[in-house]
Order: C-alpha cells, then structure tokens, then sequence
C-alpha cells in the first residue's frame, strides 16, 4: 500500500526533525499522531469493508462457510497468532526503548520483530501453497474436497485469500518499514528527544495485528465446534 | 409506440400510471414554487441591495430579523413537505412490490441482449411481450449472465433482472396499444439495442393469439417432462408419480413454509426450488439426507422457470394447507423405497463428495 | 508560462521564490501543489469534456450512426470515470483547499507537505493508469463498474482502470487525512473553531467523508479486479455471490462522494456570497453545522441507489426518508445564503454571478433529488435520463459553478493578477445557459423513459436530444472563453491589490500572490470570520 509508505512522519525523518511550518517538537509530534490516528481510521473502513462482505455471506451460507472454515488448519493458526502476539511485544519494547533512548536494545527489538514478521509471512506462504495443493483456490480447478453444500464454498475460500492476502500485503509493507527504521536507528537517529517514527509504526503495527486477531477466529475458529455431519 | 416524431409527456397506460404522475405533479409543483422563490430573491436581493459606486457599505444591522425563528421555520416546512414525498412514494411502492395474489403470471429471462419470455400457456416470444388490457401481470425475472432491467415507461415501472435469482415486477395494463420496452440497466455493448414493444390486446384478441403460439404445451406441462428427464421423479414424489420417499414430496409444499435441518424455517417459493436444484445442500429439508446432487450446469435458467412452475402447479391445492411439517410431508410418501443406483438421472455423474 | 512573472513584482513570492522545473516538481509548499493540481485537473476535465462532446454528438440523431455502440459506451465510461475519479473529487479540494485552507487559517503550511506532494504524485499515477486504458482501447463498464459485468463480461480494461482509480483514491485519502490534521493542529492563535471561515468547515466535513469513505470504494475495487483477475468470485453469483453486495460497497462510498463534489463548493459559495454582499453569512453555524451534517447523514443513505435492485421493500423505506433527511441541511443553506444577501451591499462581479447561478442550479439539482428519494417516483425515474440531469445539475450546475466561482474569486490572490471583468461575465453567463439547455430536456426525456447509457434511441426523443446536443456546445464555448482570458491575464492582466474585493477572511490579509511562507509575522485573531465594518473594507474601483 502506497498509503503507509506516505506518511512522512512514519518512516522518513528529515535531517532537522522539525519542520519549519510547526512551532515547536511537541506540536509537530502531536500533528503526526493525530496523522497517524486518522491513517488508522481509513484502515478500520478498508478492512471494513471486507469484514462486511463476510458477514453477508456467512449468514447467506452458514453450512458452507462452516464446513470450509474447517479446511484451515488450527494448529498452524493459533502458532502463527501467537507469533504475531510476540511480534507486538518486541515492538512495543522497541517503542520503549526508544523513549529511553537505548539504541543497541531499540535495534534488537526491532530485529525480533522483524524476524517474527518474516516467520508470520512464511507461515502464511505455506498455507497458500498447501491450499492451492489441494485445489482450495477458487476459479482454478476449485474442489472443496468432503464439504458440505460445496457450491457456495468458494466464497468462503475467496474471503479468506482476500482478507488474508490483504492483511500480509500489510505486514510486508511493514516489513519494509521496520528495515528503514533498523537502519536509520542504527544510526542513532532515535532517542528520548525524537522518536515519533518508531512510535507511529508502532501504532501501525499493532493495528495490523488486531486485524489478525479479528481474522483468525473468523476464519478458523468460528465454526470448529460444529463440524458438519 | 403509434410513430410520433415527438412528445413531451409518455404515455400512462397501467393502473399504477396515474398515481405515478399524481405525485409527480406534487413534486414538480413544489420545486417550481421553492426555485422560483428562491431565483426570484436572488434576483431581486442582487438588483435591490446593490452597491452603488463608491458607496460606503451602508452598516448592516445583524439582528434585524430573528434569524432563530427563521432557520427554524426553513428547516421545519422543506422537512413536512418532504415527509408528504416520502410517504406517497412509499405507499406508491408498496403497490408496486406487491403483486397481486390473483394475477396472470409470465416468466422474462434477460441475456445479452435479448429478453426471452414464456407464458403459462407455452406461448414463448423474443423482445415482445403481449398481455391482455385489465388484467393483472405478474412477471418473474432472472438473468442468464449480467444484470438487466425490465423497463416498460408506459406503466411507469421497472425492476433489475439478475443472475441468480428472482425478482418480481406486476402491472395492470389499462389502455390497448404498443408501449416500449427497455433495458435500463447497463448491460454491455447492445444495451441499447436490448428493447421490445409491449403489445396490451383485448381479452379475445389475447387469446386468439396465445393459441397460435403455443404448441410445446403450457409451462408446466413442459416442466414435469423435464422434471422425469432429469430424474428428479425417481426420488420426489409429485403429481404423476410415487417417488422413493427419500425425498420430501413435493405435492402441496408450494408457498407453504419448511422447516430446515438446522431448525430454521423458510419459505417453500420460487428462488427456494431454484436453489435447492442448483445448491441442493445449502438449506435441506429437516428429516431428509444430503443425498441430491447438484443440477447446475444441466438445467437452463428457462427450465428452471420451468421445473418452478411444475412444482408450483403441485399445490397447495386450495390454500387451505398453510404449512408443511416434515411428518406431513413423509406420511405422504408412501411409496416404498427404491434404490439408489436404480436412478437414471445426472446423480450417476455426480462426484462422490457429495454424497 | 506561470513562472514567467514579470520583474516589476514587487518582492519575492511563492512563484518566484525558486526556479525552475524541478523546484516545482520537488516543492513543498503547499500552494504551488495546488498549482500542480490545478493543471492536472484542468487537463482531465478538458479530457472528460472531450468525451462529453463526443456523446453529445452521437446522440443528435437517434439511430447510433457516429460510432458503433461499442465506441460509445467507452466513451461514456471515460467521460464518468473522468470527470468524477480524476476531475471532480479533486477539483476544489486539492486545488482551493490546498492553497486556501493554510492560508485562511493563518498555517504555514499543510500538516504534512511531504505528503501533500505525494498526494499529487499518486494523483497522477493515478491518472496515467486511467490515460493508458485510453490509449489501451477503453474500457465499456460505465463508470459504476457493476459487477458481474465488469468482474466477468467485459471487454475492456477493467483491472487497469480499477487499479487507476484505487491509486488515485489514496491521493484523495491523504489529502483528507492532511487537511483534518491541519485543521485540527495548524490554526493560528486565536483561531478558534467558531471563528473559522465556512469554507473551512464545508473542507473538515469533505475531509471526514473522504477519509472515512474512500478507504470503502478501494476495498471493493480491490475485490473486483481480484475477481476478474484471479476468477476468485467475490460477488459472482455462479458460487452464490452477491453482485447486488458490489452494489452495496460502491455505493457507500459513492453516495458520499458527491458530497466530496458539492460540499467544497459549498464553502466556495459562501465565502463569495459574504464578501460580495459585506455581510456576515446570515445563521454562521447552521451553514457550519449543515456541512457536517451532510457529511454524515451522507453516509447512511446510499441504499436510494438500490431501490429496483431487488433489496427489500422496508430498506427502501428506511434509505428513502434518511434521503429526505440529508436533503435539509442542503435546504438551509440555500435559504441562508439568499438571506445573507437581504440588506446586504450586493456586488455582481464575475465570482458573484458564479455563485448565484450555482443558488439556481443547486436548487433545482436537490429538488430533483426529492423526486429521486421518493419511492414510487423512483422506480419510474432511476435509470433514466432525469437521473443524468439531476446529478449533472449538482455536479456541473453544483460542484464546477462552484469550482469557477472560486477560481475567478481567488484567481488575483493565485496569480497576483486581475482578469478582463467584461469577458469574465459574458462567459459566466453563457454557462448558465449553455448549461441549462443542455441538461434541463433531460429531465423531460427522462420522465418519458429514455433510458441513460443508450447508443441509439426511439425517433420521439430527437427533439429534446437536439436541445442538449445545442446547449452543449453553449456550454463548451462557456468553459472555452474563461480559459483563454485567464491565460491572458498571467501574462497582461493588471497587478492585483492584496485585497481586491474587501474580504475579511485571513488569506486577503497577505499580498498577492503570498510569499512561501505565507505570512511575513503570524496573524493574531481577535474577532469573528466576517467582521465587516464600514472603516477596514477596502475598495478597489
């Protein structure tokens, strides 16, 4: 998404740190995360919109979107939520040492964070392969093996690459934040006195991960229990 | 449709037409009267208050009339005017969505860029619709591949016509003549070239005309051979055969509400029946297996309309069956049970899936 | 051609503070984006006024004999993806917002320059996706996109066009995000909310509904050219899909987006009106509080699109009187607006004669509104050519009587220029009528059922198609003339005072055109937008 990559603010601090339109630190920094929050907002609508569609077509064909929601695999699920719930941790830590003003540590954290990304991302790519392995990508040679009311399935399976695809294209742009911001901390840009970019993506990044949160129970969990005779 | 080289006003040749332009006339009364008004002020403030050359501003009072009155009083008439709109439109609409119980019915199937229609009788016609003056028309429509829109301005009513189910629109035809018709949705490269003439007749004229068109039999007659060529006759048990009682009998089901294998309940009407041959898994009858295999891919949106209206001519015989509880429907299948694999139906194809 | 400023320019302003291409290119400051903007935005209306014409003239005669109904149906999806993705969501925001709004409100700057430059980028992008679908043969969905025929049976260029105006979306999001935070952040001292100028308050709401909307139309796009390039089947309904779902989403934001349209014209017409009767607008906060209003009773009425769509017969209900609701605030501002002239100390110049026929247009384009939010009316009516008449009506009548307005009205402020009064006037008034003949047989046409998007159409219909075919070329000759006299005035137009109509609002406080920061010292407010008193106006002969 061009749209995060166009906050200034987020990943690309100039060399004077304050601009010359705003009067002091704290104003342009209280711009930024007004900026930021907005930013987010416009996401809620965007995800919106594919939540919505969801829910439409869920009460339409629950029997499909049960018995398809049980082709996702549970394990692989919950370690990768769990992944993502770590990849949160290390970057708030990685806010708070900013704050503080510890570069070694502030570089660390963003690295795990980084990491644990990269191993979400990975995770995810797996699932993609193992799904189009077993014909469950729709429009191409689609066969909802054992499913009940199998028809309707592919609409369960659309929702899923969309909402899930759209959210790693999130977590790769992120990813490509997180580098810039491993760089430039490494320079020591970041302290006490100036951290707004870390803070941002911070925000960002959570967010991306509360998507997680909403789209893993919809997607795996909801219908585990009534498994379709 | 007489050839006029021009016209300001369409015809109004349905029951509803009249009704149309009664609040049609309210609006275009109101908004000449609040855009004169306001053009008139306009106009006249301009030419009234204008500043003379080099005139000082002459010093404008701000409280010299009560502004909050005002707002109030500008707020509250356009809001009562508009709540008179709203609900003359909707009362007109509730006419219009709900056809009569008692009409003559017609089945439209839109495709690139065609309207195909059946009649009841058998009578089957491409971008022509004829119907009988003073009688209500109740239309079915669905589409083959995009959305289409069942456009007739002489009746003042319209309805989009889309994949994958039914809509419905009704008139009553009052006035003998050849109105147009149109496709008001956007529909492709001929969109404009996807209309007809709508022919209303008298009764007689009607009816000698049906008799020429219709030789395959009436719709439900063509329904039920369907009906036994796709098989659906070895399992379900209708007007002209017992079934296996493997699956709900369809006599008297009609318009009646079912109740589901998960509890839920649902109307027993056309888009049930298509969806049931197209997505048999999606909402089964409590009681009953998930043993039917899918028809998509076998059956024409027009033989459905058809299979539809064989099934709606198996009842409910005189409305005095309201609603079918799955028991009901077993005692009467009575037939015993045949087995599966005698079946000669699309079923035999079907993938082992879904069994 | 705009840098070539002359030397008796008294001092350094934003035109000629750097030179050259790329320190237009590179800029920050925000009024050289809307510099920018302006030249995009002119280039896609000429563009889409092109298409315009030519769909002007294939519906001159009634058999489609000009091109074929393939051609014609490119370029009425042209002409609407155009003129409402690439010309009129931008036009007066990201033209007068970007370069008024710092101004007005005593800024520096934007919030974010970097990314208001970016927004121009994306912009364009955005726009070059759209200009190679055209050079590519077009694409034939109208500019609705409904699916399933633009997700399956389409010939067009459907994903390219999509990703056009998905790109082109996020430029109008950071442009909203930029302008709340702005607004919110970036106000001088003193500036407090009551005391903004209404176009500010008509560009917070058009902000709010961009950024909370746009994000919608991106998402849903973003599903349609997944489902037409990967087959995945989001609202097809061969798996059960809901194409009336695609409805839904286009439309939640779509509906909005007109007021993204009319809403900044709104907050132009206003501050014309209050300067040139030197008045205070009559009711200041029911003109602010109807542009929120707007903005978010705007939001829950997009099922009105919908009523023959076969969604149920109590949603109509429910979408038809919210329709009726929204359409209020419209109400009292025109009613506010006429009355801010009674007593007032009325001058008809060009921006004048702008503003008061977007009061004419805007009112019979919202009339016609009522007609289309009332049920049973509806259902004869949607579809049809009253439909292209009223939102023509709000959008040319509305939206670009207000983008014109408030380019003559701002126009010295811009370019440090004044512009030949008498042509100004000779044209505003040919696009009043040009205008009207054009678009008012639609309604008549419309009521007899000619259907829109039609290539050919019954021999009755000729006669009034002919009107509009002849207004339409009024109309062109209209938009022609401004053109020429402002090109003119850049180079030969006599140097603008600060302040040549003796406004009060803080923009006509500094010089013109302004320097690049805007202001030599930090305006102080003391006192309400709109204080005119007979010693501080200004007049220029």
């Amino acid at each position: 998404m061009a749209s995060q990559a166009a906050d200034p603010h987020a990943i690309a601090p100039g060399a004077t740190p304050l601009q010359h339109h705003f009067e002091s630190a704290d104003h342009q920094k209280d711009a930024s995360t007004i900026g930021m929050w907005v930013f987010l907002v416009t996401e809620v609508m965007f995800f919106g919109g594919m939540f919505l569609a969801y829910f439409v077509y869920r009460q339409a064909y629950p029997t499909a979107f049960a018995s398809a929601s049980n082709k996702t695999s549970l394990l692989i699920g919950a370690a990768n939520t769990t992944v993502l719930i770590c990849s949160s941790l290390t970057m708030a830590l990685a806010v708070h040492f900013a704050a503080i003003g510890k570069k070694t540590l502030i570089v660390l954290f963003l690295i795990l964070t980084l990491l644990l990304g990269g191993t979400f991302l990975s995770v995810k790519a797996y699932e993609y392969h193992d799904k189009w392995v077993h014909h469950e990508v729709p429009g191409h040679n689609f066969d909802c093996e054992g499913c009940t009311d199998a028809g309707h399935t592919p609409l369960f399976f659309a929702l899923y690459f969309g909402m899930t695809g759209l959210h790693a294209l999130h977590m790769i742009v992120g990813v490509g934040i997180i580098l810039f911001l491993i760089v430039q901390a490494n320079k020591g840009a970041y302290g006490p006195a100036w951290h707004t970019p870390v803070e941002l993506f911070g925000l960002y990044w959570h967010f991306v991960d509360i998507i997680w949160i909403f789209l893993f129970p919809l997607l795996y969990l909801i219908d585990r229990s009534a498994v379709p005779k | 449709m007489e050839p006029k080289s021009f016209q300001l006003f369409p015809e109004a040749a349905s029951s509803i037409a009249g009704q149309v332009d009664g609040l049609y006339a309210y609006l275009v009364l109101i908004s000449a009267f609040f855009s004169l008004l306001i053009a008139f002020l306009v106009v006249f403030f301009a030419v009234k208050y204008r500043r003379r050359n080099d005139e000082i501003p002459r010093p404008v009072d701000e409280h010299s009339i009560g502004g909050m009155v005002l707002e109030i009083v500008w707020s509250v008439i356009p809001l009562g005017l508009s709540m008179v709109m709203f609900a003359w439109g909707a009362s007109i609409f509730f006419t219009e969505s709900r056809p009569p119980a008692d009409a003559m019915e017609i089945f439209v199937t839109g495709k690139q860029w065609m309207w195909k229609i059946q009649h009841n009788e058998g009578a089957r016609e491409i971008n022509e619709l004829h119907v009988p003056v003073n009688r209500d028309i109740r239309l079915t429509l669905t589409s083959e591949d995009v959305i289409h829109d069942f456009s007739v301005p002489a009746f003042r009513t319209k309805t989009d016509v889309l994949p994958g189910r039914y809509t419905t629109e009704w008139f009553r035809p009052t006035k003998v003549g050849q109105y147009h018709l149109f496709c008001a949705e956007y529909c492709g490269t001929k969109h404009s070239g996807m209309i007809g003439t709508v022919y209303v007749m008298n009764e007689a004229d009607y009816n000698t005309w049906l008799g020429v068109g219709s030789g395959e039999g009436s719709m439900a007659e063509q329904g039920q051979s369907l009906f036994n060529q796709l098989g659906c006759a070895t399992c379900h048990a209708s007007a002209i055969n017992k079934g296996n009682g493997r699956c709900p009998n369809l006599n008297g089901l009609f318009g009646t509400t079912v109740e589901l294998k998960d509890g839920s309940k649902t109307r027993f009407d056309e888009s049930y029946i298509r969806e049931s041959v197209l997505y048999p898994q999606s909402k089964i009858v409590a009681g009953y297996d998930d043993i039917m295999p899918t028809f998509k891919g076998l059956v024409t949106e027009d033989g459905l309309l058809k299979l539809v209206e064989y099934v709606k001519s198996l009842g409910p015989a005189n409305g005095t069956q309201t609603s079918a509880t799955p028991a009901a429907v077993e005692t009467s299948a009575s037939q015993p049970k045949t087995p599966a694999q005698d079946r000669t139906s699309p079923q035999a194809n079907s993938r082992p899936g879904n069994r | 051609m705009i840098t070539a400023t002359p030397q008796e320019r008294p001092k350094k302003n934003y035109i000629n503070a750097t030179e050259g291409l790329k320190s237009w290119l590179l800029t920050h400051d925000h009024k050289r984006i809307a510099i920018l903007y302006l030249l995009g935005v002119t280039f896609f209306f000429a563009l889409g006024g092109l298409f315009a014409v030519l769909i002007r003239l294939e519906l001159a005669t009634p058999a489609g004999d000009l091109v074929d109904s393939n051609t014609y149906n490119k370029f009425f999806t042209m002409h609407g993806i155009i003129m409402v993705f690439l010309f009129l969501i931008p036009s007066i925001p990201a033209v007068m917002g970007n370069f008024l709004i710092p101004l007005m409100i005593g800024a520096k700057d934007v919030a974010f320059p970097r990314l208001n430059l970016l927004s121009w980028y994306i912009y364009m992008i955005g726009g070059c996706f759209i200009i190679t679908v055209l050079f590519l043969g077009g694409v034939d969905t109208g500019w609705t996109f409904y699916t399933p025929f633009s997700s399956s049976y389409s010939n067009g260029y459907v994903i390219a066009s999509g990703l056009g105006i998905f790109i082109a979306g996020f430029s109008s999001i950071l442009t909203g995000l930029n302008f709340i935070v702005t607004i919110h952040r970036m106000r001088a001292p003193g500036l407090t909310w009551f005391r903004l100028p209404l176009f500010i308050w008509a560009h917070y709401a058009t902000s709010m509904i961009q950024v909370l909307g746009t994000p919608v139309i991106a998402v849903t796009l973003f599903l349609l050219v997944l489902e037409r390039g990967l087959h995945i089947g989001f609202f097809d309904p061969a798996y059960g899909g809901d194409p009336v779902l695609f409805q839904h989403m286009f439309w939640f934001y779509s509906h909005p987006a007109v007021y993204i349209m009319i809403l900044p014209s709104m907050g132009v017409v206003t501050e014309i009106i209050t300067t040139f009767s030197s008045k205070k607008p009559f009711g200041y906060t029911f003109i602010a509080f109807s542009s929120v209003a707007i903005a978010v009773f705007g939001f829950i009425v997009w099922g009105h699109h919908l009523f023959v769509s076969g969604q149920s017969v109590y949603a109509g209900m429910v979408f038809s009187i919210l329709s009726y609701v929204v359409a209020i605030p419209s109400a009292i501002k025109v009613f506010n607006w006429t009355a801010t002239m009674y007593k007032g100390s009325v001058r008809v110049t060009t921006p004048m004669l702008y503003a008061l026929g977007f009061i004419g247009l805007f009112t019979i384009g919202g009339l016609t509104g009522l007609f289309l939010a009332s049920l049973g009316m509806d259902v004869h009516l949607t579809d049809t050519y009253f439909v292209i008449a009223h939102f023509h009506y709000v959008m040319v009548g509305g939206a670009i009587m207000g983008f014109l307005g408030g380019i003559h009205y701002w126009w010295p402020k811009i370019f440090g220029r004044m512009y030949n009064e008498g042509w100004s006037k000779i044209s505003a008034i040919i696009v009043f009528i040009g205008f009207n003949l054009t678009f008012f047989p639609q309604f008549l046409l419309g009521y007899m059922g000619m259907p829109r998007r039609y290539h050919a159409y019954p021999p009755e219909f000729q006669v009034l198609n002919v009107l509009s075919s002849a207004g339409a070329s009024i109309l062109g000759i209209g938009y022609l003339i401004p053109f020429c006299y402002l090109l003119w005035s850049l180079k030969y137009g006599p140097i603008a005072p600060p302040n040549p109509w003796g406004a009060t609002t803080l923009e006509w406080q500094t010089s013109s055109p302004p320097p690049t920061e805007n202001f030599e010292v930090t305006p102080v407010v003391t006192q309400e937008a709109y204080t005119y008193s007979t010693e501080e106006v200004v007049h220029v002969g």
